[in-house]
C-alpha cells in the first residue's frame, strides 16, 4: 500500500531572484569596511589619517579662503592695527602685484607681446599633446621651429642687424654644408638629389631663421634684464624641457656607443654635469664666466642660466633614457639586425619607441624636477616668479605679517598646477602606450 | 665673514684678468651704448626695489638715475641689473655693470684688494637696536641684562658682543637662521630687543603687528658706510659718480630743489652759479656739459628730496636723517665745494 500522497509535481521554470547581498556587504558601508577598516592595522591608519586631515585641512582652508583678504590697496587691509584682518591670506597683495609677478619689469607698453608668447606656447603644447589634434606633424614643426623663432622676435624685439660680413660668412657656411652632404652622398654611392635637398633644406631653415631674427618688425627692443616673473619661469622650463629630451637621447646613445671617442665624450659630459649641483653650474655661469671672457664679449645674463639648466637637465635625461635602453632584451636588437635594419633604423623603429615607453615615469620625473629647479635661477639675480615674489614681499607699502606666507602660497599653487598637470598627462600616456601589456 | 672671503677670492682672480682702463673709457662706452648699466639690489625696501609695475625705485636707484640724467639728460636711460651679494663685485669687475649702487659697505679690503673704488658714501648706516616702548628704555646703554634677537653668523652678532663687552654689560643672545625668523621671534616677545642695521630696523618695524609700539634707539654701534662702487683705474668715471652725489648734496645745502632749479640759474650767489654751470667750466672738466648739475636736480632732485621720498618722512620707512643729515645740521653728509 502506498502511503505516498499524490502531490502535484513542481518544476521550477525560472530562476529564483537572487536576494540582494546583506546590507553590510554593499554600498558605501561595505566600501568603507573593505577599504578603510578591514583590519585593526588599517583601522588605526585610517583614524590617524583622519585626525591629521582634521588638524591640517580646516585651518588651511580657513587661512587661504575663509579669513582671506581679497580686496585692498595697501597694507592697511591686511593688518589688525589698521582695521584689516591678519588672520587670513592677503590675496589683495597678490592682486596688486600680479602684473609684476607675470611680466617682471617688462616694458609696460610692450606687454601684449608677452601675452602673445603665452598664447603661442599654449597652442603649441596643446597641438603636440592633444592626441586628436589635426596635423600633429605640422605641430612639431611649429613647436620646434616656428614658435621659438617667433617668440624670440616677439620677446626681444628682433632686429639684430647682422652685418654684411655676417651674411657673406653664412653664404660660405651654407655652400660648405651642401657640399659636405653631396660629398657624403658620393662617398656612400647614394643618389645625389636627396642629399642636396636635405643639405639645402637645413641651410634654408637656418637662413630663414637668421633672416627673421635680422628683420626689423618695428618692435621696440626689450633687454632680457627687464624680463621676469612667470615669463622667465616658463621660458627656462620650456627651453630646458625641449632641449633636454633630444639631447639626453643623443647622450644616452653616445654612452652606449661602441666608438670609444663618442662614448668617452658622452660619459665625461654626463658624469661631470651630474657630479656638480645646479647651483654651482648657475653661479659658474653667472659669476665666473664673465671673468674668463674677454672684456668686450658678454653672454646675455638670462641666456647663461638658460643654457646651464638645459645642459644640466640633459645629463639627467641621458641616464633616464639609458635605463630604458638597458632594459631592452638583447633579442630586440638582434631581431632588428636580422631584419637588415641599419643603426638609425633599428634605434628609431624598434629600440627607442619601446625604451622610451618604459621610462616615461622617469622622464616626467626629470621634467617636474627641472620645472621646480627653475626657481634656483633666482640666486644669480634672475627674477623668476619666486624672486619677484621675494622682491615684492619687502615692499613697505605691503608690510604685514601675512604677506610672506601669502606670496609663497601663491608660488606653491602655481608650481603645483603645472607639475600636477604634467604628472596626470604622463599617466594618461603610460596607460595608452601600455595597452598591449595589460594583464 | 665667509661671504667676504669668497668675494675677496673672486676679486683676486678678477684682478688677474682686469685690463687697465684708459681715461674716460667707461664714460665713452656708456655714451656709445646710449644707457647706463647699474648694478642694483635684488630688493631692499627704500634703497632698491621694484614697484608693482616693475620699475626700480629707491635711494640707491636714484643715484643711478642721477648719473644717467647728468650724462644723457634723461634719468630713464638706465638698465638695472639686479645682483645678488655673491656676484655683485665680479659683475662690476667684468664690466657687466658700469656702476654698482646696491648698498655695499665700503671697507679697506674691498677698496684695495678687490680692484674697486668707493667714490662717495651716499648712506651712513650702522647697527642699531629696536625695543618695545613699554620697556621704558631710551638708550642702548640701559640694555644691561636684556635678551636680544639677532641673526646667526653675521657681523651683527660680533658687533653686539663687542659693544656689550666694551660697556661691561650682560646680555643674552637669541639667534635665528634668517632675518624673517629673527624678527618674528622679537615681535612675538621672545626677546627684549632686536638688532640689525638701522635702515633694516625701520623696514622691519613696519612688519610688526603694532609698529607704533616699538622704537629705534639712537645708538649706532657699528660703521656701515654704504656707497656706490666703480672699477679701480678709471678716475674720470669715479669723478662723475662722486660729483653727481656732491651736486645733490650741495644743492640741498644751497636750497636748490627740483622745483626751483630753473629760477636758481639766475641767482647771484656765486656758489649756486658755479654749481649750476652758469659760471666756470666745471662740467667740462669731468667730461660732461656744464649744466650737468641742473640735469641731476631737475630730474632727480637734491639729496634731501631723494632721501625723504625713498626712505624718509615721505616714505613708509620714516627713517630719520640722523648721520645722513648735512654737516650743517650735525650729520656726516658734507658737500665738497664746486670751485
Amino acid at each position: 500500500m502506498s502511503t505516498a500522497v499524490d502531490m502535484p509535481r513542481f518544476v521550477r521554470a525560472r530562476q529564483v531572484e537572487a536576494l540582494p547581498p546583506p546590507n553590510l556587504a554593499r554600498g558605501p558601508i561595505a566600501w568603507v569596511r573593505e577599504n578603510l577598516f578591514s583590519g585593526p592595522f588599517n583601522t588605526i591608519l585610517t583614524l590617524v589619517v583622519f585626525f591629521l586631515l582634521y588638524v591640517s585641512v580646516p585651518p588651511l582652508m580657513k587661512f587661504l579662503f575663509i579669513d582671506a583678504v581679497w580686496t585692498g590697496t595697501d597694507r592697511a587691509a591686511c593688518r589688525a592695527d589698521t582695521g584689516g584682518s591678519e588672520s587670513g591670506a592677503c590675496w589683495a597683495f597678490i592682486w596688486d602685484k600680479l602684473n609684476y609677478f607675470i611680466y617682471g619689469s617688462y616694458t609696460i607698453s610692450e606687454r601684449w607681446r608677452v601675452n602673445i608668447f603665452f598664447i603661442l606656447l599654449a597652442v603649441g603644447v596643446v597641438w603636440l599633446l592633444w592626441l586628436k589634434a589635426p596635423r600633429r606633424d605640422l605641430g612639431a614643426v611649429y613647436f620646434f621651429w616656428v614658435f621659438p623663432v617667433v617668440s624670440y622676435v616677439l620677446l626681444t624685439g628682433g632686429n639684430e642687424s647682422f652685418s654684411g660680413r655676417f651674411w657673406i660668412g653664412f653664404a660660405i657656411f651654407g655652400a660648405l654644408v651642401i657640399a659636405l652632404f653631396a660629398f657624403v652622398a658620393a662617398l656612400l654611392k647614394a643618389s645625389l638629389r636627396p642629399a642636396l635637398i636635405l643639405g639645402g633644406g637645413i641651410v634654408a631653415v637656418i637662413g630663414i631663421t637668421l633672416a627673421l631674427v635680422d628683420l626689423d618688425f618695428g618692435l621696440a627692443h626689450v633687454p632680457t634684464s627687464l624680463w621676469g616673473g612667470v615669463l622667465v619661469t616658463l621660458l627656462v622650463a620650456t627651453v630646458g624641457i625641449v632641449v633636454s629630451l633630444p639631447f639626453g637621447i643623443v647622450l644616452a646613445l653616445g654612452r652606449r656607443s661602441k666608438l670609444p671617442i663618442v662614448r668617452m665624450a658622452a660619459v665625461i659630459f654626463i658624469e661631470f654635469v651630474r657630479g656638480v649641483p645646479l647651483i654651482t653650474v648657475l653661479i659658474m655661469a653667472n659669476t665666473m664666466l664673465p671673468l674668463f671672457l674677454p672684456g668686450d664679449m658678454t653672454v646675455d645674463r638670462l641666456l647663461r642660466p638658460l643654457i646651464g639648466t638645459a645642459l644640466f637637465a640633459s645629463a639627467y635625461m641621458a641616464e633616464v633614457v639609458r635605463g630604458g635602453l638597458q632594459a631592452m632584451p638583447k633579442g630586440q636588437y638582434e631581431g632588428a639586425m636580422s631584419l637588415g635594419l641599419n643603426y638609425p633604423q633599428m634605434m628609431s623603429l624598434i629600440i627607442l619607441p619601446q625604451a622610451l615607453r618604459i621610462v616615461i615615469p622617469g622622464i616626467v620625473n626629470t621634467f617636474i624636477g627641472l620645472f621646480k629647479d627653475t626657481s634656483l635661477v633666482a640666486i644669480v639675480g634672475i627674477f623668476d616668479l619666486v624672486k619677484t615674489i621675494e622682491a615684492s614681499r619687502i615692499d613697505p607699502a605691503w608690510a604685514a605679517p601675512t604677506i610672506g606666507i601669502t606670496g609663497y602660497a601663491f608660488a606653491a599653487l602655481f608650481y603645483f598646477v603645472f607639475c600636477f598637470g604634467m604628472s596626470r598627462y604622463s599617466l594618461g600616456v603610460e596607460r595608452r602606450l601600455a595597452a598591449g601589456q595589460k594583464r | 665673514m665667509k661671504k667676504a672671503l669668497v668675494s675677496i677670492a673672486f676679486g683676486l682672480t678678477a684682478s688677474l684678468f682686469a685690463t687697465g682702463a684708459s681715461a674716460q673709457a667707461t664714460l665713452n662706452s656708456v655714451k656709445q651704448k646710449g644707457f647706463l648699466t647699474c648694478g642694483s639690489n635684488t630688493g631692499l625696501a627704500g634703497f632698491g626695489q621694484p614697484d608693482a609695475q616693475g620699475s626700480w625705485t629707491g635711494l640707491d636707484v636714484d643715484l643711478c638715475r642721477a648719473i644717467a640724467a647728468a650724462i644723457f639728460d634723461d634719468p630713464t636711460k638706465v638698465r638695472y641689473i639686479p645682483l645678488a651679494a655673491k656676484d655683485r663685485f665680479t659683475a662690476l669687475q667684468s664690466g657687466e655693470v658700469d656702476v654698482l649702487s646696491r648698498n655695499s659697505t665700503a671697507t679697506m679690503s674691498r677698496d684695495t684688494q678687490l680692484g674697486l673704488d668707493f667714490p662717495v658714501i651716499n648712506y651712513f648706516d650702522g647697527q642699531g637696536f629696536m625695543v618695545r616702548k613699554k620697556l621704558g628704555v631710551s638708550s642702548a646703554k640701559e640694555l644691561n641684562g636684556a635678551s636680544i634677537c639677532t641673526q646667526q653668523g653675521t657681523t651683527t652678532e660680533l658687533n653686539l658682543a663687542d659693544y656689550f663687552r666694551a660697556n661691561n654689560m650682560k646680555y643674552e643672545v637669541v639667534a635665528f637662521a634668517t632675518s624673517d625668523e629673527t624678527f618674528k621671534a622679537y615681535d612675538a616677545g621672545r626677546c627684549d630687543a632686536f638688532t640689525t642695521d638701522a635702515s633694516g630696523l625701520y623696514a622691519e618695524r613696519l612688519r610688526a603687528s603694532a609698529p607704533d609700539d616699538h622704537i629705534v634707539l639712537p645708538e649706532i654701534i657699528s660703521k656701515e658706510p654704504l656707497g656706490p662702487a666703480v672699477r679701480h683705474g678709471d678716475s674720470n668715471w669715479g669723478d662723475i659718480v662722486r660729483w653727481t652725489h656732491m651736486a645733490m648734496l650741495n644743492a640741498e645745502e644751497l636750497g636748490v630743489t627740483k622745483a626751483n632749479v630753473d629760477q636758481m640759474k639766475t641767482s647771484d650767489n656765486p656758489e649756486i652759479k658755479r654749481l649750476l654751470g652758469t659760471e666756470g667750466k666745471f662740467g667740462e672738466a669731468i667730461g660732461l656739459p656744464n649744466d650737468w648739475a641742473v640735469r641731476v636736480i631737475k630730474h632727480v632732485g637734491n639729496y634731501a628730496e631723494s632721501f625723504e621720498k625713498n626712505v624718509g618722512e615721505g616714505s613708509r620707512l620714516k627713517i630719520k636723517r640722523g648721520q645722513n643729515a648735512l654737516w650743517t645740521k650735525g650729520g656726516l653728509q658734507y658737500g665738497i665745494p664746486v670751485r
